[in-house]
């Protein structure tokens, strides 16, 4: 029993990290037609700077550290868009190279300036101790994580369908030409997109931290799992970014508590009948 | 003055263990492997017009399977290569069935998904594949008698390999097929008006790319006696992928050029710095920035404006 | 009773809720000349397009010379027999003329599956090719590269890819768009000379032209059938008149 509960409750902490990245990623593709390479190095830059503020600033919880790396993690990803992904508009395949050779840098500086040890973040305090309920243990900060991405999911639904930005970026998910033609001003949009994406995923690697920690390899063990998301869900897609996440959370941490051998072929398996079935993702929309 | 200059490299290619150190054979062995590997990648990137970030799967799966063989089943070289090949080859069958309900990006993404699927595999599963620890090979083969294991011997083995790699797939991109598959690259629907099944053509050349990467992957673990799961990591893909459009994707002699300097870039950077990564990324964006199209082309058409006086 | 070159029944088509094709039923005779007319928007091209299979209709029934179509790719239709032309002209740009043509040959031929024999091995292919060319005045350029080749030649082209499959079934979509009137002239005669066992059908917005080719008009308006039938009954008719000068 107390086996169950407690997978469960990883489960859905490991969904909530998931979307905290995978919405991002989400998002920047379906407005910008990016796919992001650099969004798994993003997450883990967000928990090295988390983890080395946490311990070079007294005092400093780990909520505000999360808060600090996620604003850093936005500033480094408005730079990059702005100097370089911008020189690339009409060249998607080199967008997404220069991507990718972004998370490489990322990655090794990473390893440079941290070296290769894991850096274990400990939780807060006040959620270190389990919660008794029934005679079972229930790992508090799980909870925690978990309504970060619920509060996260509703701040970017209400962004997404109550705001006037939220409205452009809808726009131009659905028709970019029409969103250009009608005034929108799409170059601002992608920035403010791809920092906001970047931010999140900064954010959510310093809260991943006290489940996680911050290691190299990191970014290559999120950024398929954040794929792997986006193509079950649906490119563009919150809903799909948020269901995709949870499916893939239970389905990885069952399975590697399992079939620890077979982790990763499951997860190819909810992947291969959403690409045969719906290839645009469970709540994608088709594009003519 | 095209063939007196494919005559001389080829004199030069295949004298070259006569006058050369082994630290140069050996250099020489891993760029034709790896060049292999590019041209392979390169019939799907540069000639089918789809961009796989996977094409390490081909690879690593290749080496994977014939070291496996050889130590669990106690195979000889021949079925062991036979084996892996086969599997290797139906593994792209597989893979070309999902990555294709795909083009353009999403095409990309599977196949990166796909392939680190892999290679989390190859690090977990450590009862087949010895995680973290790798494979290693007893020795190299000795086909016919000739054994492989000293730097001249295994360069030639692998120059004869390389020579009818570059062949079959120079036929492939020139022949009636290859021409409908630049086709299908340039204008799909067009294609499909005409009568080409353009889902076929894209299928069958994933599976001859999985067939020459499979290829790449035995030269490549014979060369190393060795097989780890970083072979199968987005970093071999990427280094695949960045020979081909360095040199110049859909370009024969474009892919070998960009693999070979990677090759060299690696061995030299690697005597000074430790951050290839680093300097891989950078590459990468040099690339891209500077030289998009490629230094094959670049060249070429720095060639014609002097030749034709034109601007 | 012969089939009909093409008989499409109650078609209908929607783009998320919008109709683009509404309740088209239409029978197009073996040899017949139709031209399909209609303002901008009528859903012409989208009909063109569920013919040749590059959209599923979302109901309805599409068949050629006797056999349903509707669930068929467009390449399967291709080698029944259908071949087409585009409104923004489709070729490859990079590659010769004479290339173009050679891969339009090509697509109904076993050749295009092999892949150890060059192309440039294929003689009879690039002699059938030049032939093609001779005959839509196109000789000449052969060697050319498409992309440098003059935009009424492109046309010409178009005509020529679509017209060395040896079509049972044409499709011209606005094969005459953006071209002079002696442009217009050459294409007419090119177009008047498809032999009878060519059903020719063609849209198209220069009736002056146009309208010499056909035998039989269909007027689309909203994506329906507004007047379908002989030319002359066709340019009688009053809802023609109002479609065309009317408001």
């Amino acid at each position: 029993m107390q086996f169950w509960i407690i997978q469960t409750l990883n489960s859905l902490a490991f969904g909530g990290l998931l979307f905290l990245l995978a919405s991002g990623f989400s998002l920047i593709f379906g407005l910008m037609r990016l796919a992001n390479l650099a969004h798994g190095a993003f997450f883990m830059l967000g928990a090295y700077l988390g983890a080395a503020a946490i311990r070079s600033i007294p005092g400093l919880d780990l909520w505000s550290a999360a808060l600090l790396a996620g604003f850093s993690v936005a500033a480094a990803g408005g730079l990059l868009e702005r100097l370089v992904l911008r020189r690339l508009g009409s060249n998607p395949l080199g967008q997404v190279l220069v991507t990718l050779g972004i998370s490489f840098i990322i990655a090794d500086a990473c390893l440079m300036l941290w070296g290769g040890d894991p850096i274990p973040m400990p939780a807060p305090d006040y959620l270190r101790r389990p919660i008794l309920f029934a005679g079972i243990a229930f790992p508090a900060y799980r909870f925690a994580v978990v309504a970060c991405a619920i509060v996260a999911a509703l701040g970017l639904y209400l962004l997404l369908e109550r705001t006037r930005i939220g409205a452009m970026i809808r726009a131009g998910v659905d028709d970019m030409d029409m969103a250009r033609a009608i005034g929108i001003p799409v170059s601002k949009l992608f920035t403010a997109v791809f920092c906001l994406g970047a931010g999140i995923a900064g954010a959510g690697g310093v809260l991943g931290g006290p489940i996680l920690s911050a290691y190299p390899g990191l970014d290559a063990d999120m950024l398929p799992l954040a794929l792997i998301v986006v193509i079950l869900g649906g490119v563009g897609s919150l809903l799909g970014a948020f269901v995709g996440s949870f499916i893939i959370g239970f389905i990885y941490t069952f399975g590697t508590a399992l079939l620890p051998d077979l982790a990763y072929v499951i997860l190819f398996l909810p992947m291969i009948v959403v690409i045969a079935f719906r290839p645009q993702g469970l709540f994608g929309r088709l594009r003519a | 003055m095209r063939t007196v200059l494919l005559l001389l490299t080829a004199v030069v290619l295949a004298s070259l263990p006569l006058f050369a150190g082994t630290f140069y054979i050996n250099l020489a062995s891993q760029i034709l492997i790896a060049a292999i590997f590019a041209l392979s990648l390169n019939l799907l990137v540069g000639y089918a017009g789809l961009t796989s970030l996977g094409h390490a799967s081909f690879l690593g799966f290749a080496a994977y399977a014939s070291a496996w063989a050889s130590t669990n089943l106690g195979l000889g070289f021949a079925p062991a290569a036979l084996l892996s090949i086969t599997t290797t080859t139906l593994m792209a069958a597989c893979f070309g069935l999902i990555a294709l309900r795909a083009t353009g990006l999403g095409f990309l993404m599977i196949t990166l998904a796909l392939s680190q699927v892999l290679w989390g595999l190859a690090y977990r599963w450590a009862s087949l594949t010895n995680g973290d620890n790798g494979l290693t090979l007893a020795g190299r083969p000795a086909p016919f008698g000739i054994a492989l294991d000293g730097a001249g011997a295994y360069y030639w083995f692998t120059l004869a390999v390389f020579a009818a790699a570059f062949t079959l797939m120079a036929v492939f991109v020139s022949s009636a097929f290859g021409s409908a598959l630049k086709g299908t690259r340039d204008q799909p629907r067009r294609m499909a008006a005409l009568g080409y099944n353009v889902w076929l053509i894209r299928w069958i050349t994933f599976v001859y790319a999985g067939f020459w990467g499979g290829v790449a992957g035995l030269l490549y673990v014979y060369y190393h006696r060795y097989i780890h799961p970083t072979s199968l990591s987005i970093t071999t893909s990427a280094e695949g992928l960045l020979g081909v459009i360095a040199g110049g994707s859909g370009t024969l002699g474009g892919p070998v050029i960009g693999a070979g300097l990677l090759v060299l870039l690696k061995n030299y950077a690697s005597a000074y710095i430790e951050r290839w990564n680093m300097l891989l990324g950078f590459v990468f964006l040099f690339i891209v920035l500077v030289i998009p199209e490629g230094i094959v082309p670049g060249v070429r058409r720095l060639l014609s404006r002097k030749g034709s006086g034109k601007p | 009773m012969t089939a009909p070159a093409l008989e499409i029944v109650h078609l209908v088509k929607h783009f998320g809720g919008i109709p683009a094709t509404q309740d088209v039923s239409l029978k197009i005779m073996p040899g017949e000349r139709r031209l399909i007319i209609g303002p901008n928007g009528a859903g012409k091209t989208t009909l063109f397009n569920q013919i040749t299979g590059d959209f599923r209709p979302t109901s309805g029934k599409i068949l050629l010379f006797g056999q349903d179509v509707t669930r068929l790719t467009p390449h399967a239709r291709a080698h029944l027999g259908l071949s087409r032309t585009y409104q923004i002209i489709t070729l490859f740009p990079q590659d010769s003329v004479a290339h173009n043509v050679v891969l339009g040959l090509m697509g109904l031929k076993g050749a295009r599956w092999n892949m150890f024999r060059p192309l440039g091995f294929y003689a009879e292919l690039h002699a059938e090719a030049r032939h093609m060319l001779d005959r839509v005045g196109l000789g000449a350029l052969a060697e050319a590269r498409v992309g440098e080749i003059a935009y009424g030649q492109k046309r010409r082209l178009e005509i020529a890819m679509a017209l060395a499959q040896k079509p049972r079934l044409l499709l011209l979509d606005e094969p005459l768009a953006g071209l002079s009137s002696e442009e217009r002239a050459t294409i007419k005669q090119l177009i008047a000379a498809i032999p009878r066992d060519t059903t020719v059908i063609m849209i198209e917005h220069d009736m002056d032209t146009a309208l010499d080719l056909a035998e039989t008009v269909t007027l689309l308006h909203y994506g329906r059938v507004l007047v379908d039938g002989p030319r002359d009954a066709v340019i009688a008719d009053p809802k023609t008149r109002e479609v065309y000068l009317g408001h």
